[in-house]
């Protein structure tokens, strides 16, 4: 941890700091020490605290425009786009930004799972962090139901007809969810409300997780602890700054590729007919980010066993840190993990992609496949591995392999260079 | 001496905490039930429909707080089909006696069990109605047969005002 015995040179800085170390904090922040080996997959933190600063900048000036109301949704989003000054511009940030906050959000859960960085003593960070994800769907999913579109209207009942799943009390939980017998406008003016107010949840939850990332530290590429600061470490400003800053430029090429060319590709072109509550349309499908998730919903052919299994399917990372079994945090060091690493990821595409289709047939039993995989993947892979695999020797440092001095000095190099 | 004070303390806290938590209890429910339908929401529990245009074969599907009613008016094969089903073939089992108590008409929510779309009119492996969402098909009853949805489409409670106007809800 860097120094607490701080002081400011000025004496102005000095008389404001005795009074509110707000720059010892900004010291900690800058001097911070970094493990000097991370790599690209380690700026997306950098990249999500962009999107969610980007989705309550634009949030809260699109929310000067539109009305939460039934009747004048619809056409105040329109209104957005026709007449505001810079609305389509504004308003299409808005709605791919959820998307690009998903995409990098995915690669920073992935990076956690390659290199270990849910276990101990990281476990607080990760469920603070899946926390996080949680509250990201629920305000994704309430924002897509305020344009009031048919796909924000049908979306929004067939999600809060998730709860009627619930035994006894279900029905009046939709009902009080909903404020009517169906979803109308006292259901869209709570969802504008919470919509609003989720964000900020997600702000202060954000400060937690660096918080307690700050505490032990970054993990890092091959996994090991190192020491703070020592030869291993590199102060978190310049070096990460720049790192970090030249990966969000990078992702801001393909944010803009998607705002500028491509701005309705990730939609769904029935949301662009107005809510109408006598007529589903024929394909109800969520946004790309959710499609795992209800594949294995409309895997189960039973109702509430479908939405149990959904559920569980998020709730499990929550006990990731205990299901994973292994001392070794890094795949690097994981032959047989990484193997399974890489099915994992493929099988959760393939959900997302049997989610976007019909639930019959061949994509039927795909999906059930694939959930059942998920499942076994978290239940008895996992555990199992952890005492059956043979893992390759860790270097006792990051500097170690490469000044030399470790007994696989060889085997280390060699693993280094596939981390680059 | 202290024991007796240590009581007193005791009493304090425990009271203070019970007349706490009560208020609190108080405090939050009106923020829960708020809500909950409103007044105005209830108001419109009851429509009439005039259906004397309603040919057989041929369903009307009304608005009622919020959700689609389908108003079937059946022919005499639909009505044959429904009644020659054996209970033990059910998911739900309910008899379409009960169902439409007046066998030409049937009326229900048009809302799917499962996770409450519209079923489409006519269609699915029962000629009956079939839900695009997620699958699910229903007889001439409204009974579901096959697909993920737990129940029958549900009856509300409608009556006949007159032989042209039934009053729902």
């Amino acid at each position: 941890m860097s120094d607490h015995d701080y002081r400011p040179k000025s004496k102005v800085g000095q008389w404001f700091n005795d009074r509110l170390p707000l720059l010892t904090l900004a010291n900690h922040l800058t001097d911070y020490p970094t493990p000097k080996n991370l790599n690209y997959w380690w700026t997306f933190g950098g990249i999500l605290t962009f999107c969610l600063i980007t989705q309550i900048v634009t949030g809260l000036t699109l929310a000067m425009h539109y009305i939460a109301h039934a009747d004048m949704a619809f056409e105040s989003v329109e209104h957005i786009m026709r007449d505001v000054n810079y609305g389509w511009l504004i308003r299409y940030i808005h709605a791919n930004g959820a998307s690009m906050f998903f995409l990098a959000v995915y690669i920073h859960i992935f990076r956690s799972l390659f290199y270990g960085s849910y276990k101990s003593p990281r476990e607080i960070i990760w469920i603070l962090g899946i926390i996080i994800y949680l509250l990201m769907m629920a305000a994704a999913f309430m924002g897509y139901v305020l344009p009031w579109g048919q796909m924000s209207f049908w979306g929004a009942t067939v999600i809060t007809n998730l709860f009627s799943a619930i035994p006894l009390v279900g029905e009046g939980i939709v009902t009080w969810l909903w404020g009517g017998y169906s979803v109308d406008n006292p259901t869209l003016t709570r969802f504008f409300t919470l919509h609003y107010l989720i964000p900020f949840l997600i702000l202060g939850l954000v400060v937690l997780h660096i918080w307690a990332l700050h505490v032990p530290g970054n993990n890092n590429p091959v996994g090991i602890d190192i020491k703070k600061p020592s030869k291993d470490t590199v102060p978190f400003h310049p070096y990460i700054v720049i790192k970090d800053g030249f990966a969000l430029l990078m992702f801001m090429i393909v944010f803009a590729f998607f705002v500028f060319y491509a701005p309705n590709i990730l939609g769904h072109a029935d949301n662009y007919i107005e809510a109408n509550p006598m007529v589903t349309p024929a394909h109800i499908v969520p946004e790309w980010y959710l499609l795992p998730f209800y594949a294995i919903l409309r895997s189960v052919p039973d109702k509430l066993l479908g939405v149990v299994a959904m559920l569980s399917a998020i709730l499990i990372l929550a006990v990731l840190p205990w299901l994973d079994t292994s001392k070794i945090r890094s795949a690097v060091f994981r032959p047989l993990y990484k193997q399974f690493y890489w099915i994992l990821v493929a099988d959760v595409l393939i959900l997302g992609y049997v989610g976007a289709m019909p639930a019959e047939g061949l994509y039927l039993l795909i999906a059930r496949v694939a959930t059942a995989y998920y499942f076994l993947h978290f239940l008895v892979i996992l555990p199992v591995l952890g005492f059956k695999e043979k893992t390759l020797p860790v270097p006792l440092s990051i500097t170690e392999p490469v000044l030399g001095g470790s007994p696989n000095l060889a085997a280390a190099r060699n693993k280094e260079s596939k981390i680059e | 001496m202290s024991e007796k004070k240590t009581k007193r303390r005791d009493f304090l806290f425990t009271a203070t905490t019970a007349v706490g938590a009560v208020g609190a209890a108080a405090v939050v429910w009106p923020m829960i039930d708020q809500m909950n339908p409103d007044a105005s929401v209830k108001a419109l529990a009851s429509t009439e429909v005039d259906v004397s245009s309603l040919t057989p074969g041929n369903t009307l599907t009304v608005l009622w707080r919020g959700k689609p009613v389908f108003i079937r008016r059946r022919t005499q094969e639909e009505i044959d089909e429904a009644r020659s089903v054996k209970m033990e073939d059910l998911i739900h089992p309910e008899k379409d006696e009960d169902r439409a108590k007046n066998p030409e008409w049937l009326v229900m929510l048009g809302v799917c069990t499962h996770l409450g779309c519209v079923p489409l009119n006519d269609k699915g492996d029962y000629n009956g109605w079939f839900c695009p969402c997620h699958g699910s098909h229903y007889d001439t009853s409204g009974r579901i047969r096959k697909g993920p949805a737990p129940w029958n489409m549900e009856v509300p409670k409608y009556e006949f005002v007159n032989a042209n106007t039934i009053k729902i809800g």
